[in-house]
């Protein structure tokens, strides 16, 4: 074994390359996202067809962003992958019971506002984070 | 779960990294192995002991590791 063949190891070049295509369809899923969002009431008047290419158009992205991060799951190793699907685990039921809980607030009137889904995402996105940063520090 | 790993890596003076290469896994998977805070799968296992060219039972032995 060389000192070189490190560098640019089979497995660390993968990654790469697998953290790239993920990072390309997220900002691409983010982007379609963004113009079905806005693009209706800044540029073409609520036209439905334009609409609803747009809508089909994001949720065709939003699919090649899953199977892009399946790649990207696919192609760690084992404890990475340990660590992530651990954490996806976390968030999953953190998103469920506080969501369930949030939701709950304003039919039983402990909230006056109407509960948003992005609060939600926030938090889950937040756990995921720290659910991965604690992982790695376990197994340090 | 006890290992070798870190004393055959030394013997043929490979660096983690190198041995991550091998193995095809990242550095700090090999870094969590031979601490003893990951047990590798069993195919993993197998990869090491053909790499090593040893039995299984020569590198990892189902001891649980006392500190």
């Amino acid at each position: 074994m060389t000192k070189q063949g490190c560098e640019q190891n089979n497995y660390q070049t993968k990654n790469n390359a697998n953290t790239k295509t993920l990072k390309k369809w997220t900002m691409a899923w983010v982007i379609t996202m963004a113009i079905a969002a806005f693009a209706p009431r800044f540029i073409w008047d609520f036209n439905t067809s334009l609409t609803i290419i747009a809508l089909l158009i994001n949720l065709a992205v939003g699919f090649r962003m899953l199977v892009a991060n399946r790649e990207y799951l696919r192609g760690l190793d084992e404890m990475q992958q340990k660590i992530l699907f651990n954490a996806m685990a976390f968030t999953l039921g953190v998103g469920l019971v506080l969501g369930l809980s949030y939701e709950l607030l304003e039919d039983i009137k402990l909230i006056s506002f109407e509960p948003e889904i992005s609060h939600l995402i926030m938090v889950m996105c937040l756990t995921n984070l720290t659910a991965i940063i604690a992982g790695h520090r376990k197994y340090r | 779960m006890k290992n070798r790993l870190k004393v055959l890596r030394a013997e043929r003076d490979w660096t983690q990294a190198q041995l991550a290469e091998a193995l095809e896994v990242s550095r700090q998977t090999i870094n969590a192995i031979e601490k003893g805070k990951f047990d590798p799968s069993l195919p993993l296992a197998f990869k090491a002991a053909r790499l090593f060219k040893l039995p299984i039972e020569d590198i990892f032995d189902d001891e649980v590791e006392t500190k």
